[in-house]
């Protein structure tokens, strides 16, 4: 057996000095993912297929980049999404990239990267964006996301052609006709009520939902901005007392009993199977309900028309739901997740999205609400022309604004609003309705 | 030099020796063989239990230490006290409705022949080993506002159809009722086996001395069953007072959060409406409380032991 040379420590040293001169002097050789990696958490879209078409645009941009993408698609169901931004955010780990519905930026305000780099150009590229999507998005100038195609949805009304004609004589497509502007001028909260009335006593109810879930929220929310009722104004001052809120919930007061029996125990499912079981006149939701009905109630789905909100007194407002695509701060690759989002936020790729969703996602930038997929799909054809607001005949609203964001979140969440009206409906006095709603609200002043 | 080597050599083993005995008990060898558990109950259990606890003492923007300025401010608000009083119906109602049906049917299925016993025992656990989310959708379903399956039995029979979800208090009985569906179970086997255990001799001579069917249930079964009825209540107030899933499925609190539980409205407080701090403090509220529980009804069960 040989005996181990033993080496000097010169020549240890020596050899040593050599191997690192040779590890920095190699040439860089590009290999696969040589840009690093990113990891993407998106809503889990409920519209079978539309993940697919986000996978597909993920993928075009990893190959283009070099950089690895770990993408995960995370439900809103048992509000797994909000748990994962809670714990990510405790943890100050987890994706570089994760998707945030309406008021969720703001509330991660200080652990979100600026975007403004990346949103200004986007604005300059693919036109403005709404009142609410900039209300929700950008807190003291700085862009906390990006506004994003998937997931973002109007939850306008959605009715029923044919028993709107019969029973309210309201034809609803000469209101809103494909292809064309809006001859709304009538179409307002009297129209309304004429016809919910009309509606119920024809045994079709209008499905308007009264539980504290988003569509309901978001339905009473229209009704109370088309009034100019605010429960908390843009300073943080509490206003639930005022005119406006009064005449809000006394319309809404008479609205409920017109309404389906059960609604103050409605959840976000139960408006999509009113219409599918063809029980009644009209629901506000996006589109998902008249994809459900075109698969399982396809002669329901023939006769579905999305159109705009009734106008107010304070004016027309569609209620609108924007999710945006942050960067947590401490995100490892925020370069390669803005040049991520870029690459999502082409007309391309909304185009794409909107296309695989089925109408249902709505871009935030104007320039990017005219594509043919909702003038296309049918049956009937044009029953979603009007879904985007594409004449801009309403303002995209969402409930609980102008409020504070931290204050406007806990308004939302507990579904406030449609609790007052619930409360007028069970009996209860506008007076004592207006001091528990404002003793609420006070409690949602904390700091 | 040889001496010394003498020496130490013969200390080593008394010191091994020592060793062997101390490992060689029985309390170290029960220790060692739990330890992996109550590390993993360190790390999944104490440790969130005391995140919660000091998530408790912040203030909304979890920026600074507030004490117990949470609950006070929890104390101010009316919708805390109407929570504090549902969760206690909700509770105290569904552990008293599952240890009466536990302890009736456990009767029953006591005096069941041997043959068939195991048929029924193991059917009547069926609710409880089925996981609890995915029973409560069923219920669900069958409770649902427009849909009820409940309600087209009784349409079908020409009765009123019921808001179960809808109305505060059939909203209140329905969780109430599903909660005892799934936990009645629990009390049914753990009475059944301290059915089990109580010596026949006992019964037979009550019989000879002419004691009825109530007074030997009174003076016989209840007394031997004792400690096991003591700590199967306060196991199951406490997980009672805990529940989040069939709430959060069948009502979500509603209507007008007539049927919140501490769980349910600290997840929406806290993870909902962004205030941490605070939902941490709804949740940690009962702690106390049923930690005195726990502490009252374990020593009398451990003072009946040593009298036993």
């Amino acid at each position: 057996m040989a005996k181990p040379k033993k080496q000097s420590r010169r020549q240890f040293l020596a050899s040593t000095a050599a191997v690192s001169a040779a590890a920095f002097a190699a040439p860089y050789v590009k290999r696969a993912y040589a840009a690093g990696s990113i990891s993407v958490g998106f809503w889990d879209h409920w519209v079978p297929g539309a993940n697919e078409a986000t996978q597909a645009l993920v993928d075009a941009w990893s190959k283009k980049e070099n950089v690895e993408v770990k993408l995960d698609f995370i439900t809103s169901q048992g509000r797994k999404l909000l748990l994962t931004q809670a714990a990510e955010a405790q943890a100050r780990s987890g994706h570089d990239i994760l998707a945030f519905p309406t008021w969720y930026p703001a509330q991660y305000a200080e652990l979100l990267e600026p975007m403004n780099d990346v949103v200004d150009p986007l604005i300059a590229q693919n036109g403005a964006v709404n009142g609410t999507v900039e209300y929700l998005g950008k807190v003291d100038g700085k862009w906390l996301g990006v506004p994003a195609t998937v997931g973002s949805q109007m939850k306008g009304p959605c009715s029923r052609i044919d028993l709107l004609k019969k029973h309210a004589g309201i034809d609803i497509q000469a209101i809103y006709p494909a292809g064309a502007a809006p001859q709304a001028d009538d179409w307002n909260l009297d129209t309304f009520m004429t016809a919910a009335k009309a509606c119920h006593a024809g045994g079709n109810p209008f499905g308007v939902g009264l539980g504290v879930t988003s569509d309901s929220v978001d339905s009473i929310g229209a009704f109370f901005h088309a009034f100019g009722a605010k429960l908390v104004d843009a300073n943080g001052d509490i206003t639930v007392k005022t005119a406006e809120v009064e005449a809000a919930l006394a319309y809404l007061q008479e609205l409920g009993p017109l309404l389906a029996p059960d609604a103050p125990a409605w959840d976000d499912a139960s408006n999509n199977k009113w219409l599918v079981s063809g029980r009644g006149a009209m629901i506000m939701n996006p589109p998902s309900a008249w994809a459900v009905a075109k698969r399982d109630a396809p002669h329901i789905a023939e006769q579905c028309w999305s159109h705009g909100f009734p106008a107010g007194p304070n004016g027309r407002f569609g209620p609108f739901l924007p999710y945006f695509w942050g960067i947590w701060s401490f995100g490892r690759n925020k370069e390669a997740a803005k040049s991520l989002l870029v690459h999502l936020s082409q007309e391309e790729s909304s185009r794409a999205m909107v296309e695989a969703s089925g109408g249902y996602d709505i871009p935030a930038f104007a320039n990017l609400t005219k594509f043919d997929t909702w003038a296309k799909v049918e049956p009937p054809k044009g029953t979603l022309y009007h879904y985007p607001d594409p004449h801009g005949h309403q303002v995209l609203s969402i409930a609980a604004a102008p409020a504070p964001h931290k204050i406007a979140v806990q308004i939302y969440a507990q579904g406030v609003m449609p609790k007052m009206v619930v409360r007028l409906m069970q009996g209860e006095s506008m007076k004592d309705t207006l001091n528990w709603a404002e003793n609420e609200v006070e409690g949602f002043m904390r700091t | 030099m040889a001496e010394v080597t003498l020496q130490s050599g013969a200390k080593a083993p008394k010191r091994r020796n020592g060793l062997v005995r101390v490992l060689q008990r029985k309390s170290t060898i029960a220790f060692l063989m739990t330890l992996p558990l109550i590390l993993l109950i360190g790390l999944l259990v104490l440790y969130p239990a005391g995140f919660a606890v000091h998530l408790a003492t912040l203030n909304k923007g979890m920026t600074r230490f507030v004490g117990f300025g949470n609950f006070e401010f929890l104390f101010g608000r009316e919708t805390f006290w109407m929570v504090v009083k549902q969760s206690c119906i909700f509770a105290i109602t569904a552990v008293i409705f599952k240890a009466l049906i536990g302890f009736i049917v456990a009767h029953f299925v006591h005096n069941i022949p041997a043959k068939g016993q195991r048929k029924w025992r193991g059917m009547l656990l069926v609710p409880w080993v089925i996981p609890p989310a995915m029973s409560t959708l069923a219920w669900l379903w069958l409770f649902d506002p427009s849909y009820s399956a409940f309600n087209w039995v009784l349409a079908a029979l020409g009765a009123d159809t019921i808001p179960w979800t809808g109305d505060p208090y059939w909203a209140r009985f329905s969780v109430i009722l599903v909660n005892i569906w799934i936990g009645a179970p629990f009390f049914m086997i753990m009475y059944l086996a301290a059915l089990k255990s109580v010596p026949d001799q006992l019964y037979e001579a009550a019989l000879i001395d002419g004691a009825n069917w109530w007074q030997r249930i009174w003076y016989i079964t209840l007394p031997m069953m004792r400690n096991i009825i003591a700590i199967t209540a306060l196991f199951s107030l406490i997980v009672t007072f805990a529940n989040f899933d069939i709430v959060r499925i069948l009502t979500a609190g509603g209507p007008l959060d007539k049927t919140h539980v501490f769980a349910t409205w600290a997840f929406v407080v806290g993870i909902e409406s962004g205030d941490i701090p605070l939902g941490a403090s709804v949740s940690l509220f009962m702690m106390p409380f049923l930690a005195i529980a726990a502490v009252i009804i374990l020593r009398d069960v451990t003072r009946r032991g040593n009298e036993a």
